[in-house]
């Protein structure tokens, strides 16, 4: 022992992602691909310039770390949301079509105005739908007994047909050429720094991610809340704590961060809602919850190296002919790894009780 | 008397604790051998090593004769060994005859074949269990005997029987002990485990007789009597365990009139109708076998389960200490503390509006910790981490600190060796003797009649009181015929 | 409708049954067992691969053979982490289907050029069963298939015999109802259920086998889209039966070829609306189920 739980657990994040470039390079040695120039255009496009730092890591981290907060948050609870995806989508059409119509109503109040009135309304029409799209599986977990992850994961692909439709239908743009939606009005766009696409989602992001820490930590409710994802029986007979409650709460929060994660990338990052938009955020958000031990505060730095590990990716496909999708493989290993450690950490506890009793 | 099994100078160390200390035990052919011991004295040790559970640290095991290397259940069970445990093993979902034919490892391509084997072996050795019905919904005496088909089906010639009339009323543990008696004609020698010396004077051929994992007796049971066992089994002359005095009751704290509430478990008929009073200052004894409706009644007074129809009130709060210690009393990954915080709510004085003040409440945790002498390391220590004994003073401290009323406490002692069971019944009278309602639930009949101001007997979900006075066989009679 | 419409609307709907069939036997047989595998998707996924590669190489059949192996490696992987260490289930299914969206992406492109050149495979032939494919409308619908969905047809009876009647059925059935119980009657927990996962990964990949061979004739990256995840919602639907698992997979099978059949008729609605209408329709078949059957107890633990 002797380091504290904080380090320990940086250490053994940087160990696990450690693990899973070296399962990459192997993979990729054995595709036949070159490995080293692979990897190499990789942390180009992570850490190569400040451009890739401000244009392409930080703004991939903010819905990196907003649906890890979200799917921390539902974990913690013991629901296993798996269907971020299609949350975050339904987050994103919602954002959308708020967007273009309330984006047209405050033509002419003024810019400071219209954006202050109408990038709140894109953000909370994202959360309300997010949340939405998540009360389906809590309502068929709780009332009809279905398996959340069953319902989750069915809802993704749900989601992902809903966009199709949408962008090819109601939500086409005016031309009805292109598969994608109108680009939104500046009013209903956060604001991004100067000279980069980094936005202001990443303050949002970091806000909630305080709060989020210090309602598990010190407030009454997240401990009812770690309770129940911990032992739900005993929480509810020695707790008292209404366990289907606490479960519903946790989705429904899990599928408002996850929806808000939609709603930012719409109005941070690409002004248009369009196919692919996520490219897989919701599985990677649970690499990044779980990596981080689904402690909001490490989700922060979690989700930063997969924003990096993404970004790479991307301009590794492009510099090297790997296919990005590729970086699954380090994302697998990833949660492989994590799981593997906490399988190991229970076996050695239950050794340890065991020969006490 | 052949010799069918023997264990030679057995010794088995848990780090400092020594289980078992050079123990010799012999099995003759056609016997049954009464196993005794207080809990903890290391009975169940012996038979696990014997069925290949636990490998002893020195000695040796010889069967028929030949010396064996026991080193799992398998192998044991190939050597004629069959073990009846304490607990259920069957497989709920399945019918009887799935679970007979999957330990016996037999051929299910014809399911009818399978299913007339079953039958024609319960009839043969006198058990009333249908081939077909799922063993989940048998009775728990139907449930036991079917855990001794099994052991039959696979051939066994040696049978260990852990406690097998613990779940039992005690009529039904009569006759359950009779059919054993028969079983010698067929060749099969049993060892019996209990703490109860009247079952092994009534049934056992021998009598071996442990104490801190060492034998202090062995020799025929018709050269022995009752006192004897007693003294052998406890090292001195047992207390006189029976109450004179009732308490002086105080207000009435639970009020139960015609109360029904359906079945919360897999098993039993629920509470068909229930009755009763509890009040201030005493403590009432719930005896029932298991699953004739005593959680459903236990948990309707802590408001865990619905009425479904009949009165029901109950001062407030009204704390429960619930039966599993590891699944529904206490968290194990959570810290002593943690569970402190979670077991007394909003109200705990750590509570600040929305805010937990971790400080206060390890302090609080430390106290408790000192003050019912839980053995561990610190608040910040993981429930898990702590013993059986250890857990249990950690509940019934969180219990205590909500200041209850009515204070419902499901078997309280279960798996806990015998100072710690003296602890928790000391506990539970010093709560009465504070002006609390105790009502508790223990499956053994002794225990509660030592613990109980009065007794009220479940009996197929019926609720009957005993007067005062009651003897143990008038409540065992009850227990088992009551009800109607 | 006309009787052509329907028969082509039929023999749609086994072709796209058989996959989903292929897959849930064998999930079926590893929930049996007490393990869920949401790795079956990736399982899946390998085995398409593996059917394109070995197809390319030497024939559909090889590819059958090596869609198989695939399969059989990511379950391999999985059974490891999951049942051999005890990591959890849902979360290790997950991550194996990722690894299998990685892998494949890469092996794809290096083995066949960058993305969006067409591949073409040699596919399975149709194999018109002699008499019964002359029955007017089922027929051709059930017996003018690859001799892919025949053997997935035959496995149903195949895995409920190995199932029901045999001692490894009963103990599997019995670590997936209580593995402590099955432990205690002697059965080799991990051993069975290890088996179990492995024949669930052989089929995920003859699944995989199916879908590039004798549906769609070339591979693309993702291809799978969820059919591994509606097979373990066909499970369910099927309620752990291998015969019920035939009919929720034909049920299926037809919800999912309705698109052909509705986007000839109703040029009014959009396409991705029977795109979205499998997903629901399982939505809401299981809400209509689940609370009345019961899964194996032990299920996922």
């Amino acid at each position: 022992m002797g380091v504290n739980p904080a380090m320990r657990s940086l250490l053994s994040a940087a160990a696990a992602m450690g693990v899973g470039l070296v399962v990459l390079a192997l993979g990729l040695t054995l595709s036949g691909y070159d490995a080293i120039a692979a990897l190499s255009a990789m942390a180009a496009g992570a850490f190569g310039s400040p451009d890739a730092i401000f244009s392409a890591v930080l703004p991939r981290a903010i819905p990196l770390i907003l649906i890890g907060l979200g799917i921390g948050l539902a974990f913690r609870g013991g629901a296993l949301n798996i269907g971020a995806e299609g949350q975050f989508y339904a987050g994103a059409i919602a954002a959308t079509w708020v967007g273009l119509v309330v984006g047209g109503w405050t033509i002419g109040w003024g810019a400071t105005w219209a954006r202050l009135v109408t990038v709140p309304l894109v953000l909370l029409a994202a959360v309300i739908a997010g949340a939405l799209w998540a009360a389906v599986p809590v309502i068929l977990k709780l009332r009809f007994g279905v398996l959340e992850v069953i319902s989750t994961l069915l809802l993704n692909f749900v989601g992902e047909a809903l966009v199709s439709w949408m962008v090819q239908g109601p939500l086409q743009e005016s031309k009805h050429i292109y598969p994608q939606s109108d680009l939104l009005p500046v009013a209903a766009r956060l604001p991004q720094w100067p000279g980069t696409r980094l936005h202001l989602g990443l303050v949002l992001a970091l806000l909630l991610a305080i709060a989020l820490w210090a309602f598990g930590r010190w407030t009454l409710a997240g401990f009812a809340l770690r309770a129940t994802g911990a032992n739900p029986v005993a929480a509810a007979v020695v707790g008292r704590i209404n366990t289907r409650r606490v479960f519903g709460l946790a989705l429904l929060g899990s599928g408002a961060l996850a929806g808000l994660a939609g709603g930012a990338e719409v109005s941070g990052t690409t002004f248009a809602l369009f196919q692919n938009l996520s490219p897989g955020y919701g599985f990677t958000g649970i690499a990044v919850a779980l990596l981080a031990q689904l402690n909001p505060l490490a989700t922060i730095g979690t989700g930063l190296l997969f924003a990096a590990l993404e970004a790479g990716a991307s301009a590794m496909q492009r510099d090297a002919g790997v296919p990005a999708i590729a970086v699954y493989v380090v994302e697998a290993t990833i949660i492989i790894v994590v799981l593997l450690a906490e399988a190991n950490r229970r076996r050695v506890a239950l050794r340890a009780a065991g020969g006490e009793a | 008397m052949p010799s069918l099994l023997t264990l030679r100078n057995i010794s088995k160390q848990y780090g400092s604790v020594v289980a078992l200390r050079d123990v010799n035990f012999d099995l003759g052919a056609g016997e049954i051998h009464a196993l005794l011991g207080e809990n903890g004295a290391g009975k169940s040790t012996l038979m696990n090593v014997a069925f290949g559970l636990v490998r002893p640290d020195s000695g040796s095991i010889v069967i028929d004769g030949h010396q064996q290397q026991l080193r799992s259940p398998v192998e044991a069970r190939r050597a004629g060994i069959g073990m009846v445990h304490q607990h259920f093993t069957s497989i709920p979902a399945f019918s009887v005859w799935e679970n007979v034919a999957l330990t016996a490892g037999w051929s299910i391509s014809r399911p009818r074949v399978a299913e007339e084997r079953v039958r024609a072996l319960a009839q043969r050795i006198g058990f009333d269990l249908d081939p077909r019905s799922r063993a989940g919904d048998l009775s728990a005496g139907l449930k036991q005997r079917l855990e001794v088909l099994k052991a039959i089906a696979a051939d066994a010639r040696i049978l260990l029987l852990d406690e097998p009339s613990s779940a039992l009323s005690p009529a039904d543990a009569e006759q359950f002990l009779s059919q054993l008696r028969s079983f010698k004609t067929m060749g099969i020698a049993s060892v019996l485990i209990t703490h109860k010396f009247s079952e092994a004077l009534g049934i056992a051929d021998t009598v071996t007789v442990l104490r801190r994992g060492e034998v202090v007796h062995n020799g025929p049971i018709s050269t022995t009597n009752a006192t004897e066992l007693a003294r052998h089994i406890l090292g001195e002359v047992p207390p006189d365990r029976l109450r004179l005095a009732a308490a002086v009751p105080g207000d009435v704290r639970v009020r139960v009139e015609s109360l029904t509430v359906l079945r919360q478990g897999s098993s039993g008929p629920g509470l068909r109708t229930a009755t009763m009073l509890a009040r201030a200052g005493e403590v009432v004894g719930i005896a029932a076998v298991e699953g004739n409706g005593q959680r459903e009644l236990l948990r309707a007074i802590a408001g865990m389960a619905e009425a479904k129809s009949g009165r029901i009130d109950v001062a407030t709060p009204v704390v429960l200490i619930p039966e599993d210690r590891t699944s529904e009393a206490l968290i194990g990954d959570f810290s002593l503390a943690e569970n402190l915080v979670l077991s007394q709510g909003g109200a705990a004085p750590w509570v600040r509006g929305p805010w937990i003040r971790w400080r206060q409440a390890h302090d609080r945790t430390a106290q408790l910790i000192e003050s019912f002498g839980v053995r561990a390391a610190g608040s910040e220590m993981p429930a898990r981490g702590l013993s059986g004994g250890n857990q249990q003073r950690m509940v019934i401290a969180a219990a205590l600190e909500r200041r209850p009323a009515v204070l419902v406490a499901e078997n309280p002692t279960r798996g806990l060796d015998f100072k710690a069971t003296a602890e928790i019944h000391d506990r539970l009278r010093a709560a009465a003797g504070a002006g609390v309602a105790v009502i508790v639930h223990l499956a053994d009949l002794d225990e509660l009649m030592s613990v109980a101001d009065r007794i009220v007997v479940l009996a197929a979900g019926i609720a009957t009181e005993m007067p005062t006075g009651a003897s143990r066989d008038a409540i065992g009679r009850q227990m088992l015929t009551g009800g109607g | 409708m006309t009787e052509s419409l329907l028969v082509a609307f039929l023999t749609a709907a086994v072709r796209v049954a058989t996959p989903l069939l292929l897959a849930a036997l064998g999930e079926t047989i590893s929930e049996r067992g007490g393990v869920i595998n949401l790795g079956i998707e990736g399982a899946m996924l390998a085995g398409a691969l593996g059917a394109a590669l070995g197809a390319t190489a030497g024939g559909p059949w090889a590819g059958v053979l090596l869609a198989i192996a695939a399969g059989l490696t990511v379950a391999a992987v999985f059974a490891a982490i999951a049942v051999g260490a005890g990591a959890d289930q849902i979360i290790t299914g997950t991550a194996m289907t990722l690894a299998s969206i990685g892998l494949t992406g890469a092996i794809y492109r290096s083995a066949y050029g960058p993305a969006g050149v067409g591949l073409t495979l040699p596919t399975l032939p149709v194999v018109p069963l002699p008499g019964l494919a002359a029955i007017p409308v089922l027929g051709p619908a059930f017996f003018q298939q690859s001799a892919l969905t025949y053997i997935a047809f035959l496995l149903v009876p195949l895995l409920w015999w190995g199932l029901f009647r045999t001692p490894f059925g009963l103990a599997l059935r019995a670590c997936g109802e209580s593995a402590e119980h099955a432990r205690a009657a002697g059965v080799g927990v991990t051993q069975v259920r290890v088996i179990g996962v492995l024949i669930g990964g052989g089929l995920a990949g003859l699944a995989g086998a199916s879908l590039v061979l004798a549906q769609v004739g070339t591979f693309a990256e993702k291809m799978t889209a969820g059919r591994g995840f509606i097979a373990i919602a066909i499970v369910v639907l099927g309620t752990w039966h291998p015969g019920r698992v035939l009919g929720a997979a034909l049920f299926f099978g037809a919800a999912m070829a309705l698109q052909f059949l509705f986007q000839s008729f109703l040029l009014g609605i959009p396409y991705q609306v029977f795109l979205l209408l499998p997903y629901l329709l399982t939505l809401l078949v299981l809400a209509g189920v689940v609370g009345k059957v019961k899964a194996p107890a032990d299920l996922g633990r």
